[in-house]
C-alpha cells in the first residue's frame, strides 16, 4: 500500500501549530520584510501617481488609440482575475474533493485572491476614463428616464461577476479567519492587541453546536464558490467570445479562460509560497516540498490544457474555412506581433513541461523560475487576444499597432505594488495558515488513520 | 449581541481529544442537556456525542438562492422589458438567455450573504467580549461548561465525574 506522507512535518503539538503560526505576528518583523514592504510601498506610490495621471489627464495618455481600443487595463485586468482564481480553487474546490494538503495553502491562496480581485478591479473603473461617473454600471433608479443598464451585454455580466466574486470570496476568507482570530486574541499580551483581534474575531466561541454550524456554513460556500469561481472567467471571456471580431468570436473561451486562470493562479501561489517560506521558516514544517510539488503537477496539467487551446484555436482557424479568422491567426504567430506570441507559447507551454521530472518539481529554485515564467506568459497570453485580434481586422484601412506608452508600463507595473504591499501587510496581520484547519489534519500520515475517514 | 447573558456553572478541562469527546458523550448519558463542548477546531466525531442535530443553515441557502434567482429575473425583465424596453440589436425585450448569467450571480451572492447571516445568528456574533474559560481553548485544550440549572446539576458530582473522566482541572466559571 502507498503510504501517506505527512501533511505537517515535525510531529507538532497543537500548542506547536498555535505557536508557529502566529509566530510572525507576534514579533518584530525582519529586515527581510521591511526592505520589501517598503519597495513596494513605494511602487504603490508610483502607481497611485500613473493612476493619478491616467485619471486627471486622461486615458489618451496610454497607449489606446485607433485600431486597439482595449489595451493594458483590460489586458492587465484579465491577468490579475485569472490570478485570483487558484485561491477560490484551493479553498473550494479542492475542499469538495476532500483534499486534505489544501489546508496549509489555502488561507494564503485566498488572501491572494482577494486582493488580486481588488487589484483587477480598478481597472475597469479606470477605463471607463471617467471614473467618477462608474456608479452608472449599476442598475438603479436614475433621473435619466429612468435609463436601465443594457442587461444583454457581457460587459454588464462582468459588473455583476466580477462583484459577486469579491464579495463571496471575502466573505469566505473571512469565514475561515474568524476562529483564528480568537486564538490570536486569546494569546495576546497586551490590550491593544487583544481589543483589535477580539473584535476581528467577533467574539467567536468555539462550542460544538457553533463548530456544526461553522463548518456547514463552510461547506456551503465552497459549494456555491465552485460554480462561482467557474462562471466568473467564463463570463469575462464572455466580453471577447461575445464580440463578432475575428480570434475573440471563439466558443472554447469559456474553458480555455478557466483553464489559464487556474493555471497562472497556481503559478502565482507557487511565486509567492516559496517567498513566504524563505521569510517564515517555521512555515517549512506546514507548507513542505510535498505541498509545492502538487501544485507544480497542476501547473503543468493546466499549462498542457492551454497549449491544447492554442492549437485548438489554430486548427479551428483553419477548419473554419473563414479567411478572416484564419488570416487573424497566422498574424498572430508570424505578424508584427510574433514576438508575443512565441513568448506566451514558450512560457506557457514550453517550460512547465520541466515539471516531468520529480527533481524539478521538487526544487525551489526551479519551481520559483518556472512560475516567473507561467506569470509572464500568462500576461502575454491576454496581450495576444486583446491587441494582437484587435490591431488587424477586416479592412486592411482600419490597421494599426498599439501605440504602447510609459504610462501602461507604469501601470502595468505598478498594480503590483499595490498587489504585493497587500499582501506583505497580510502576512504580518494574519494567520497565514490556517489554525484551526491544520490540527485536524497534523496525525495524517502519522498513523493508520491517517487521510481514511 | 448587546442582550447577550452568560450563565455561571462547572466547567472541566482536558488537553486531549479523545478524552474529551469520551466525556462529552458521558456527560450526555448523565443526562445533562445544556452542555457545551469547547474546543479549538471542529472535532471528529464531537457532534454525535453531545447529540448536535444537523445544521438548519442550508435551508436558508435554498430559500435565499430561490429569493436572488427570482429577484435576478424580476431586475431584468421589468427593467428591459416593461419599464423602459428598448430595442437593442433587434433582440426581443424580454431575452432570457441573456439574462441567466445576471440570474445566476444573484443566486450566488444571496445564498453566500445570507448563509453567513444565519451563521452569525445561530452562533450568536458578534458579541463584544464573550467570558472566557481559559485561554488555551482556543489553542490545545478542550472543555465541557454545564450551566448552572442544567438538568441534575449538581456541582460536587459534576466535578467527580469530570475528574474520573480525566480533567485537567475543573472550575466554576461563567460563559
Amino acid at each position: 500500500m502507498i503510504k501517506r506522507n505527512p501533511l505537517v512535518l515535525g510531529n507538532k503539538t497543537l500548542k506547536d501549530v498555535s505557536d508557529d503560526i502566529c509566530a510572525p505576528l507576534e514579533r518584530f518583523p525582519s529586515k527581510g520584510w521591511v526592505g520589501l514592504f517598503l519597495s513596494a510601498k513605494t511602487l504603490l506610490l508610483f502607481y497611485i501617481v500613473i493612476l493619478g495621471c491616467v485619471v486627471g489627464v486622461g486615458i489618451g495618455l496610454l497607449g489606446v488609440t485607433h485600431p486597439v481600443f482595449w489595451g493594458t487595463m483590460i489586458v492587465t485586468f484579465v491577468f490579475w482575475i485569472g490570478i485570483g482564481h487558484a485561491g477560490t480553487l484551493i479553498s473550494a474546490v479542492l475542499f469538495l474533493f476532500r483534499q486534505k494538503w489544501r489546508t496549509s495553502v489555502a488561507r494564503t491562496a485566498e488572501a491572494m485572491t482577494v486582493f488580486a480581485v481588488m487589484t483587477a478591479g480598478l481597472f475597469p473603473l479606470l477605463h471607463t476614463g471617467r471614473p467618477w461617473l462608474d456608479y452608472w454600471l449599476f442598475p438603479y433608479p436614475n433621473q435619466r428616464g429612468p435609463l436601465w443598464v443594457n442587461f444583454r451585454s457581457p460587459l454588464l455580466w462582468d459588473v455583476f461577476a466580477v462583484s459577486t466574486y469579491a464579495t463571496v470570496s471575502m466573505v469566505f476568507w473571512y469565514i475561515g479567519l474568524v476562529p483564528d482570530f480568537a486564538t490570536i486574541k486569546d494569546r495576546a499580551k497586551n490590550k491593544l492587541r487583544r481589543s483589535l483581534y477580539g473584535a476581528l474575531s467577533l467574539g467567536w466561541r468555539g462550542t460544538a453546536k457553533n463548530w456544526s454550524h461553522y463548518e456547514m456554513v463552510y461547506l456551503i460556500l465552497a459549494g456555491i464558490s465552485t460554480p462561482l469561481v467557474l462562471s466568473v472567467h467564463t463570463i469575462v471571456s464572455f466580453d471577447f467570445a461575445v464580440s463578432n471580431l475575428p480570434g475573440w468570436h471563439t466558443t472554447i473561451f469559456p474553458p480555455y479562460f478557466v483553464a489559464g486562470a487556474i493555471f497562472s493562479g497556481f503559478a502565482m501561489v507557487v511565486t509567492l509560497m516559496t517567498l513566504v517560506r524563505i521569510g517564515f521558516k517555521e512555515f517549512q514544517n506546514y507548507v513542505t516540498l510535498d505541498h509545492m510539488e502538487v501544485m507544480n503537477k497542476i501547473i503543468m496539467m493546466t499549462g498542457m490544457m492551454v497549449g491544447y487551446a492554442y492549437a485548438s484555436e489554430f486548427f479551428i482557424a483553419w477548419y473554419s474555412g473563414n479567411p478572416y479568422e484564419r488570416f487573424v491567426f497566422i498574424n498572430r504567430a508570424f505578424g508584427p506581433y510574433w514576438w508575443s506570441y512565441w513568448i506566451m507559447v514558450s512560457c506557457n507551454v514550453l517550460i512547465p513541461q520541466v515539471f516531468w521530472f520529480k527533481k524539478m518539481r521538487r526544487s525551489i529554485p526551479v519551481m520559483f523560475v518556472v512560475s516567473i515564467f507561467v506569470n509572464i506568459g500568462m500576461w502575454f497570453e491576454r496581450f495576444v487576444i486583446t491587441v494582437t485580434s484587435l490591431h488587424r481586422d477586416f479592412l486592411p484601412a482600419n490597421w494599426g499597432m498599439y501605440q504602447w506608452s510609459w504610462f501602461d508600463t507604469g501601470v502595468l507595473v505598478g498594480s503590483f505594488g499595490m498587489f504585493l504591499t497587500l499582501f506583505l501587510l497580510y502576512l504580518r496581520l494574519f494567520p497565514a495558515i490556517s489554525i484551526a484547519e491544520v490540527k485536524p489534519v497534523l496525525h495524517v500520515g502519522y498513523d493508520d488513520k491517517g487521510g481514511h475517514h | 449581541m448587546a442582550s447577550q447573558q452568560y450563565t455561571k456553572g462547572i466547567a472541566g478541562i482536558w488537553d486531549d481529544e479523545s478524552k474529551v469527546v469520551k466525556a462529552a458523550s458521558k456527560t450526555r448519558e448523565s443526562g445533562f442537556t445544556k452542555f457545551e463542548a469547547i474546543s479549538p477546531y471542529p472535532i471528529h466525531g464531537m457532534e454525535e456525542a453531545c447529540g448536535i442535530k444537523r445544521s438548519w443553515i442550508p435551508w436558508v441557502t435554498f430559500v435565499a438562492g430561490c429569493v436572488g434567482l427570482t429577484c435576478g429575473l424580476l431586475l431584468t425583465w421589468w427593467t428591459s422589458a416593461v419599464d423602459w424596453a428598448v430595442n437593442i440589436g433587434g433582440k426581443p425585450f424580454f431575452s432570457l438567455p441573456a439574462f441567466i448569467p445576471i440570474m445566476f450571480e444573484l443566486t450566488i451572492l444571496f445564498a453566500a450573504l445570507s448563509s453567513v447571516g444565519a451563521l452569525f445568528y445561530a452562533v450568536k456574533i458578534p458579541r463584544i467580549d464573550p467570558p472566557s474559560i481559559d485561554p488555551d481553548l482556543s489553542s490545545h485544550k478542550f472543555a465541557i461548561f454545564i450551566p448552572f440549572g442544567d438538568t441534575g446539576y449538581d456541582e460536587s458530582k459534576i466535578e467527580k465525574m469530570f475528574k474520573e473522566l480525566g480533567a485537567l482541572e475543573v472550575k466554576k466559571t461563567e460563559y
